[in-house]
C-alpha cells in the first residue's frame, strides 16, 4: 500500500495514516540500530492493510461522498485519456457556446469507434472555476445532445461519465432554458438505439446527472454517489438545517450498494483500496474492462432488442402498490 | 415545507366571506372571486385551484383512470417525520391517493387524455406513483390517438423516494417522447409553481407549452439561485411572462380563456 504523506486525507483515514507512520518509524529505528524488526514491521503492515479494508467496507454514505468528491479523484478527462487509445474532442453546441463542464467526442477503443462524453470537474481552484465545478449550463446539455445524435447517426456505441454536483442554478442558466435542456437530453437519450453505457464516476447530482445517464446499462464506481438531491440540499429543506447532511446522505440511499439493491443500477465497479484516486491505473483497467464487456454484450443484441430492453428498463423504474 | 418554499400560504385559499388577495392585498368578495374562476379582478392574481376545480373549469366531463396505484415508503425515509406518516397526512388533507389525477376529459365532443398534478399533496412532488400514472395515461393516449394535456404544478421530484423519484424523470420523458414521435399532440400547461424534476422532464417537453399568468417556472427555486449567486434576482424572474420573453413557452394564457384555447388547439391539429 502506498501512502503519500503530502496527500489530503479524509477523517476516517487518520488512524490508518498514524499506523503507517509507526511502520516508517520502526523501519528507521531498524536501520539505525541494525536490529532485525522485519517480523514486527510485516505484522504491523498486515494490520494496517486489514484495518484499511475493514474501514473501507464500513464507510457511512457521507464518508463515501467525501471520496466521491475527493479533489484527486479521476475525472472524465483522466478516464478518457487512460481508457481510450486516441480521441478527438468535439466542442460547442452550435447555438451559444462551448460549455467546459461537459466534454465529449469520438474515441477509439481496441479498434472500435465510440462516442464518449461526460461531466468535467477541475482539480484545483483555477480549473474548477473554468469548469464551473462540473455544473453544466443548458449549452452543456445541448452539446451532449449533439454528440448523442452523432452516435445514433453513425451507429456508434455511446459511453457517458457522470460526475456533477448538479446542473448550474443561476440566472443565465434559467434564461437559456436549463429545465428544457435537461428534459430534452433525457428524452433524446432514452430514445437512442445504439449501445449505451453510463458510468457514475463521482457525484451523480440529480437531474443534471440524469440528463446524460439514460443508458442501456448504468454502472457506478463503488464509492460514487447518485442522488435525487445533494444531502446538503435535502438536509436544509427536509431536515430544516444543512448540518444534518450526514443523516440525509443515509436516508437518501445514494451509494452504489444501495442503488444496486433498489435495481436502479446494473453493476458496481470496485475501487482500489482507499478509493479510485489511490491507484488510477488500476481504476482505468477496471473501467476499460467494464466498457468492453458491456459494449460486447449490447452489440450482440439487435437494435430492436436493445430498444425493447431499454423501454422495459425505464418503464419499470419506481415502486408502488396496487389496490 | 413547500408552502413556505413558494410563499403560498393558507390564506391564499378562499374560504370566508371575504378573501384577501396575497398579491394586491385587496379584499375580494369570495363569491365574486369564485365566479371569476378564482382570479383577482383587481390585479389578475391567479389563486390556486384544487384538482376538482381545475377539472370543472376545463372539461365538460371527466372520467378518472388508473386509480388505486398507491405510494410505498421503499426507503423507510424519515426526516422530521416518517414518509409513511407524511403520506397519510397528505391523504387526509387532500382526500386523494396521490399527487396526480389522470383520466379522459371531454371538451365539446373532443376526448382528451389528461393529467392534473395536485400541489397540495406533498408539494405536487413526483414519486413513483405520479411517474407511473403519467406513463399509463400517455400510453393510453398513444394507443387511442387522443391528444394529451398535462397540467403541472410541482416542487419537483419527491425527495423521500430518493433515486426512485429521480428515475421518474426518465420514465415520463421517455413515454412522452415516444407519444410525440408517433404523432400525438402533447400540450403542457404550466401552473404556479412548476420547478425541479417536473419542469426538467415532461412539463417542458410539450409540442405546445402554455402557462397561466404569473406562474413561477424554473429548474432551480429562486432561493437556491440567490444562495448560489449571492445577488438579488431581477424583477419578474422565472415568471410566465419572463419565460415567454426568453422563448421558453409559447403563450401566457388567462385562466378564463384556457378551455377555449385547448379546444382550438386540439381541433386545429385534426383531432
Amino acid at each position: 500500500m502506498a501512502i503519500d504523506k503530502n496527500e489530503q486525507y479524509i477523517d476516517f483515514e487518520k488512524p490508518i495514516v498514524e499506523l503507517y507512520n509507526k511502520i516508517e518509524e520502526l523501519k528507521r529505528a531498524s536501520a539505525e540500530t541494525g536490529e532485525d524488526m522485519n517480523g514486527e514491521i510485516e505484522a504491523l503492515q498486515q494490520r494496517v492493510e486489514n484495518l484499511y479494508r475493514v474501514t473501507m467496507k464500513d464507510l457511512t454514505p457521507y464518508q463515501r461522498l467525501q471520496i466521491a468528491r475527493h479533489p484527486k479523484r479521476p475525472t472524465t478527462m483522466d478516464l478518457i485519456s487512460g481508457v481510450f487509445e486516441d480521441w478527438f474532442e468535439m466542442r460547442g453546441d452550435r447555438l451559444y457556446r462551448d460549455d467546459p463542464a461537459i466534454i465529449g467526442g469520438i474515441a477509439k477503443l481496441s479498434g472500435i469507434s465510440v462516442v464518449v462524453l461526460g461531466h468535467q470537474k477541475g482539480n484545483d481552484t483555477k480549473s474548477n472555476v473554468y469548469r464551473n465545478f462540473g455544473m453544466p449550463y443548458p449549452e452543456g446539455y445541448r452539446k451532449a445532445m449533439r454528440l448523442m445524435r452523432h452516435a445514433q447517426k453513425f451507429n456508434l456505441p455511446l459511453i457517458t461519465f457522470i460526475d456533477t454536483p448538479g446542473a448550474y442554478p443561476g440566472i443565465e442558466a434559467e434564461e437559456r432554458g436549463q429545465s428544457n435542456a435537461i428534459a430534452e437530453s433525457i428524452c433524446l437519450m432514452s430514445s437512442l438505439s445504439v449501445p449505451s453505457l453510463a458510468i457514475v464516476i463521482g457525484e451523480g447530482g440529480s437531474g443534471g446527472a440524469l440528463a446524460i445517464s439514460v443508458a442501456d446499462r448504468i454502472a457506478m464506481f463503488e464509492n460514487s454517489v447518485y442522488s435525487v438531491i445533494s444531502p446538503e440540499g435535502c438536509a436544509s429543506i427536509l431536515f430544516r438545517d444543512a448540518k444534518f447532511a450526514n443523516e440525509a446522505a443515509c436516508a437518501l440511499k445514494m451509494t452504489s450498494y444501495d442503488l444496486l439493491g433498489l435495481d436502479i443500477i446494473d453493476e458496481i465497479i470496485e475501487e482500489p483500496l482507499g478509493g479510485a484516486h489511490r491507484d488510477k491505473e488500476l481504476t482505468i483497467l477496471k473501467v476499460k474492462e467494464c466498457i468492453q464487456r458491456n459494449i460486447k454484450n449490447l452489440t450482440n443484441l439487435s437494435e430492436e432488442e436493445r430498444k425493447i430492453a431499454k423501454w422495459k428498463k425505464y418503464a419499470s423504474m419506481g415502486k408502488y402498490s396496487s389496490k | 415545507m413547500l408552502e413556505k418554499f413558494f410563499n403560498v400560504k393558507k390564506r391564499d385559499i378562499p374560504g370566508g366571506l371575504w378573501t384577501k388577495c396575497p398579491s394586491c392585498n385587496n379584499a375580494i368578495y369570495t363569491r365574486e372571486l369564485n365566479d371569476n374562476l378564482k382570479v383577482c379582478h383587481h390585479c389578475n392574481y391567479h389563486f390556486r385551484l384544487t384538482v376538482q376545480e381545475r377539472i370543472d373549469i376545463t372539461f365538460d366531463s371527466f372520467n378518472e383512470m388508473f386509480s388505486g396505484i398507491l405510494p410505498v415508503d421503499s426507503l423507510n425515509f424519515v426526516d422530521t417525520m416518517p414518509y409513511s406518516d407524511r403520506l397519510k397526512e397528505a391523504s387526509s388533507k387532500t382526500g386523494k391517493e396521490e399527487a396526480i389525477l389522470v383520466g379522459i376529459g371531454t371538451i365539446a365532443d373532443k376526448q382528451i387524455a389528461a393529467g392534473i398534478i395536485d400541489f397540495d399533496f406533498v408539494g405536487g412532488s413526483m414519486g413513483s406513483v405520479v411517474g407511473e400514472k403519467i406513463f399509463r395515461i400517455t400510453n393510453y393516449a398513444r394507443e387511442n390517438k387522443f391528444p394529451l394535456v398535462l397540467f403541472s404544478s410541482s416542487g419537483g421530484a419527491r425527495m423521500q423516494e430518493g433515486m426512485l423519484s429521480l428515475m421518474q424523470m426518465a420514465k415520463t420523458s421517455m413515454v412522452v417522447g415516444k407519444y410525440k414521435e408517433m404523432g400525438g399532440l402533447y400540450i403542457s400547461v404550466l401552473l404556479h409553481p412548476t420547478t425541479g424534476g417536473v419542469s426538467a422532464s415532461f412539463a417542458t417537453l410539450g409540442d405546445i407549452i402554455v402557462a397561466e399568468p404569473g406562474a413561477l417556472i424554473g429548474f432551480a427555486g429562486p432561493r437556491v439561485i440567490e444562495q448560489t449567486i449571492r445577488q438579488k434576482l431581477p424583477q419578474g424572474f422565472q415568471r410566465s411572462e419572463y419565460l415567454l420573453e426568453h422563448g421558453m413557452i409559447d403563450s401566457v394564457v388567462e385562466r378564463k380563456t384556457l378551455k377555449e384555447t385547448l379546444k382550438k388547439l386540439v381541433t386545429w391539429h385534426g383531432y
